[in-house]
């Protein structure tokens, strides 16, 4: 139910409307609570609405935490 | 997909285990509840049960809405289009849920009543302004992540006076939901809570931030981690609650940190402070009446109620007698300890709130964990 997927924003249209775009396929969503969106943001898109910001920077430095982990553990063995 | 994929590799998640291994004291045992249903079904889809170790337990909680939407509820929006002819709008996840009288909203279209079945909120007004001669009705089902977007075509429905569109709202609360399940008085009925640390919602946190667990997490001396959705996620977040709990820490960690912030989204919040305000109580499917767990529509936007609009009134319908759900969505059984699970329970029919959807603990453990229960018997034949 509360599924939501992370999306690139590719084009703003009127009023709070955006074409967004999530692994090939192209939706129109609303921006309506994410009014800081700009094209080649991601957002994370749940019932036709952005509901959030996707940090981008954040996202990296999660995944270089588990790639860390990686080296780490490559290094104790 | 970028930002889905990388965070369910298979080789970082059997790292991040061998990490998990490490750090889980083998003298004592671990037992922590996911909240959400988004993180049940990870855990059960990926096998993420699998790569913990032997002595780190995972509980399905309650955080699935369409589970515990109750059956009184549903009956309410099956009457409005079978008899009071609306156009009744609902997300697809509810349109199976079985109510009374051998009914659901997909039966209740068989029967005739204008049932459709929409993506967003926004279709559904969408319907009602190119159907200006019919009562079109929203039954609106959801956590915070789904509340948003109901408060915004309220708005929208009153900015454009709109006369034919309402909203049967069953907004639900996760914050008091998850205080509750520590804090009912059934819980003494059934014994202690066993639960060590909760994995806290990923989508409901975008919206509400991870500020309103830490008082929580302070006053029930529970560690919580906000968790995004990915098999990895989960798994780091299960990490990060081993550790507080071997160093006897209780505080609200972000492991989300991609997508939640310690505030949230304010503009969201904005709009549904100012749509909706709280119910003094609300039933939730298997835990019962829970105190300020809800959400109903203002007295400003009264004429998009279709509480008032219709003059509806709830009548709780019990369970079958012999359902373990209550206990279960509380960490205090398995599904499997259940009489009705696979036998007269399936997610073809469903008898209690666990198996209604796929993210219910029960209807995941059916699709993807029940195999695992099977010993594995090989024989040579000559």
């Amino acid at each position: 139910m509360c599924l939501a997927l992370p999306a690139l924003v590719v084009a703003l249209e009127a009023g709070d409307d955006s074409v967004v775009e999530l692994g090939g396929v192209r939706k129109r969503v609303s921006l309506a609570l994410t009014p800081e969106a700009r094209v080649g943001d991601y957002v994370v898109v749940h019932v036709g609405y952005a509901i959030g910001m996707l940090d981008a920077d954040e996202a990296e430095r999660t995944l270089a935490l588990f790639a860390d982990l990686a080296a780490s553990q490559a290094a104790a063995s | 997909m970028k930002y889905v994929d990388e965070f369910r590799d298979g080789a970082l998640a059997a790292k991040i285990a061998a990490r998990l291994a490490d750090a889980a004291d083998p003298a004592r045992h671990y037992s922590f509840m996911e909240f959400c249903g988004g993180h049940t079904h990870a855990i059960a889809r990926y096998g993420v049960a699998d790569l913990l170790p032997e002595n780190v337990r995972m509980v399905h909680g309650p955080g699935c809405p369409v589970c515990v939407l109750p059956i009184g509820r549903v009956d309410l929006a099956i009457r409005l289009a079978l008899e009071r002819g609306v156009m009744l709008c609902t997300y697809g996840d509810v349109m199976r849920v079985p109510a009374s009288g051998n009914l659901s909203l997909l039966r209740a279209k068989a029967r005739g009543a204008d049932v459709r079945m929409v993506y967003s909120a926004a279709d559904a007004l969408a319907l009602s302004r190119a159907h200006p001669g019919r009562e079109v009705v929203f039954l609106a089902i959801g956590f915070e992540t789904t509340t948003p977007p109901t408060a915004l075509v309220i708005r929208q429905a009153a900015s454009e006076r709109l006369r034919n569109f309402s909203v049967l709202c069953n907004h639900v609360l996760t914050p008091a939901a998850i205080t509750h399940i520590l804090d009912s008085p059934e819980v003494r009925d059934y014994g202690s809570v066993p639960i060590d640390g909760f994995v806290g919602p990923a989508h409901v946190s975008i919206v509400i931030g991870y500020g309103p667990y830490e008082g929580f997490a302070r006053q029930y001396r529970k560690p919580v981690v906000i968790a995004g959705f990915e098999p990895l996620d989960v798994m780091q977040a299960i990490l990060m609650l081993v550790r507080q709990v071997n160093e006897g820490r209780a505080e609200v960690e972000n492991e989300f940190t991609r997508a939640v912030t310690r505030t949230g989204n304010l503009a969201a919040q904005q709009v549904i402070a100012e749509v909706f305000e709280t119910r003094p109580s609300f039933e939730w499917r298997g835990l019962g009446e829970v105190p300020n767990s809800a959400l109903k529509i203002r007295p400003a936007f009264a004429e998009f109620d279709a509480e008032r609009r219709f003059a509806l009134a709830y009548t709780a319908v019990p369970d079958h007698r012999q359902c373990e759900c209550g206990a279960i969505l509380r960490g205090l059984r398995k599904p499997t300890e259940c009489k009705l699970f696979g036998t007269v329970c399936t997610p073809e029919t469903p008898m209690g709130s666990c198996m209604v959807s796929s993210e219910g603990a029960c209807a995941a453990h059916y699709s993807y964990g029940r195999f695992r229960d099977i010993a594995v018997a090989a024989e040579t034949l000559r």
